[in-house]
């Protein structure tokens, strides 16, 4: 069975196609600001611009009639870019006459990374530049655990990078940075239970900047109290859950430190930690189509007057009924 | 009496061995996170929850008695009973709220309250692992521990909706403020409707 999944909740447009077993084709046109941070109207106008070749170029690969279900991320998300997404999704599906699956973006995250990395039941962190969750399951629905009680990791990495002067993606910068960081300052470090919060980490790290520290020596302040802020709250879900083991998803998890902090939590108890390919980690349509795929094969179809967009659609609403 | 170890927890920040007349939680080096971080985190932790323990007794709520503090160990009474977690109803819930409202009036945060962090030992709540608390009189910090707490009700219990009523009742009757009550609202909806926007 092959399924299409459509992407595009903020600055990631992408077109894929899987089966059960691999990703097949995919086609990827990022929106990247020019400057500053992601413009939402900018956004959904880049992904009403290039929607079209994205398609046309998955279907130079796959041909269209071997495709058994049309998938799309139907929230959460920035409502214009959802609106082109699903707008499109609709489209393929009445053209071709193949049923249509609005999929949950952040279940999308965390199943991809269970299909590629075959972790059972696992406590997953889910890091991007919007979300910031502790996820895990109960019975037939993913519960949020824990989560930023402010901004997203990736938000707070890109604002601080965005302040010290480096263009927007800037998490991947601040990890360059930091690798070339000696001094560690402390910075506030702030968690709740299992949740936690970054603004107040980003104003102090900018301070540090103002006060002319280096910015090396900021990345790595950073990055080092962040980073042990979400293995702290991992660690405590699986202490809660009595659970052993751990998947990184989103974005930020391409990150080499978070991966080796995480890792060396899980060593130290017992626990196995995953990490799906780093092309699978940040927004792609590969896992909408997955998600797509496996919520068919179990039931699951949207049609078409209930596939409006739901900008703030959250995990916890999707009764899964799979393994 | 004999010093048998009966289990061993090893929580998100301490281990804690639990021995049949006494408990010692342990704030050992994680090797995740650097040396100079690490040793902030475990003495601050230690010394601030051996001082928070005692000043919330005080304050009306029980908690472990303190035996000792040793470096990063905490020795203190074991509280034998069930974890709030496997016990849970509308009564206790509303327990709980009261005994938060006496935290609060004296402006502590506990700063984790979750089902696992209270014990119930003949129909009286224990609070334990203070390891996160703070002192602070604003709403915001009390408004985010009640926050945390209907979190977890969510998290564990299908009906979390009477449970916080219930909460929320006792929390209320025993002097707690309503505008507490009103800021976790806001700060729950805060969470979930954030534009997801790189300008924040
Ligand atoms: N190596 C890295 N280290 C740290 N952060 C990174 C790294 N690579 C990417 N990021 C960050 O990941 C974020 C993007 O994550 P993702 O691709 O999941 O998109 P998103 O739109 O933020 O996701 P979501 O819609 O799931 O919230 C950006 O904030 C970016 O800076
Ligand atoms: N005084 C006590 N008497 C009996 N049991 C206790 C006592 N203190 C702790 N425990 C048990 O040990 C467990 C862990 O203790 P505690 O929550 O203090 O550890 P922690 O490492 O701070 O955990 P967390 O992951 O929540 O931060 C508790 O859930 C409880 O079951
Ligand atoms: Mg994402
Ligand atoms: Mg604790």
């Amino acid at each position: 069975m092959k399924a299409l999944g459509i992407e595009g909740t903020a600055w990631s447009l992408s077109v894929a196609v899987v089966d059960e077993n691999d990703v097949i084709a995919i086609a990827e046109n990022p929106y990247i600001p020019k400057e500053g941070g992601i413009h939402p109207r900018e956004a959904s106008q880049h992904h009403s611009e290039h929607i079209a070749e994205l398609i046309a170029s998955v279907f130079s690969k796959v041909k269209p009639d071997e495709i058994d279900v049309v998938a799309f991320s139907q929230g959460p998300g920035m409502g214009g870019c959802l609106r082109v997404v699903a707008t499109a999704a609709r489209t393929i599906a009445l053209k071709l006459n193949k049923p249509l699956v609005g999929v949950n973006h952040c279940l999308a995250h965390v199943e991809v990374g269970r299909w590629k990395t075959k972790a059972k039941n696992p406590v997953s962190l889910y890091v991007s530049g919007g979300n910031s969750q502790v996820i895990a399951r109960r019975g037939n629905r993913y519960r949020v655990f824990g989560e930023t009680l402010d901004i997203g990791i990736g938000n707070a990495l890109d604002k601080l990078a965005r302040y010290m002067g480096l263009k927007h993606p800037g998490g991947p910068k601040i990890e360059e940075l930091a690798k070339k960081g000696r001094k560690y300052y402390e910075l506030p470090y702030v968690v709740k239970g299992m949740d936690f919060s970054f603004s107040g980490l980003v104003t102090a790290a900018q301070k540090l900047y103002d006060e002319g520290v280096r910015k090396e020596d900021v990345a790595f302040s950073f990055q080092e109290t962040a980073f042990a802020m979400l293995t702290e709250v991992t660690e405590r879900a699986l202490a809660y859950l009595d659970l052993d083991e751990v998947l990184l998803v989103g974005g930020v998890g391409a990150n080499e430190r978070l991966q080796e902090m995480l890792k060396t939590m899980c060593e130290d108890r017992d626990a196995k930690f995953f990490a799906p390919p780093k092309r699978l980690m940040g927004d792609n349509g590969a896992m909408i189509a997955y998600l797509g795929l496996l919520m068919y094969k179990h039931g699951y179809e949207t049609p078409v007057e209930k596939s409006t967009i739901k900008p703030d659609f959250r995990i916890e609403e999707v009764v899964v009924n799979w393994d | 009496m004999g010093k048998k170890l009966l289990s061993i927890y090893i929580g998100g920040e301490a281990v804690v061995k639990i021995y049949d007349n006494k408990v010692e939680k342990i704030r050992k080096p994680k090797k995740y996170r650097i040396r100079r971080l690490d040793k902030i985190l475990r003495i601050r932790r230690t010394k601030s929850e051996a001082k928070i323990l005692h000043l919330a007794r005080k304050s009306g709520v029980a908690t472990p008695i303190v035996y000792d503090v040793v470096g990063c160990k905490i020795v203190m009474e074991k509280i034998s009973g069930e974890p709030v977690k496997h016990v849970m109803n509308a009564e206790i819930s509303k327990k709980i709220g009261e005994s938060v409202a006496k935290l609060h009036a004296n402006d502590i945060i506990h700063g984790d309250i979750t089902p696992m962090n209270m014990i119930i030992q003949d129909g009286k709540i224990y609070f334990i692992d203070f390891g996160l608390a703070f002192i602070d009189n604003k709403i915001e910090p009390k408004g985010v521990d009640l926050h945390v707490y209907f979190e977890s009700l969510k998290a564990y219990y299908d009906d979390w909706k009477e449970l916080k009523e219930s909460f929320v009742e006792g929390y209320l009757r025993a002097g707690g403020s309503k505008d507490v009550v009103l800021r976790a609202e806001e700060i729950e909806s805060r969470g979930r409707y954030v534009e997801r926007v790189g300008l924040a």
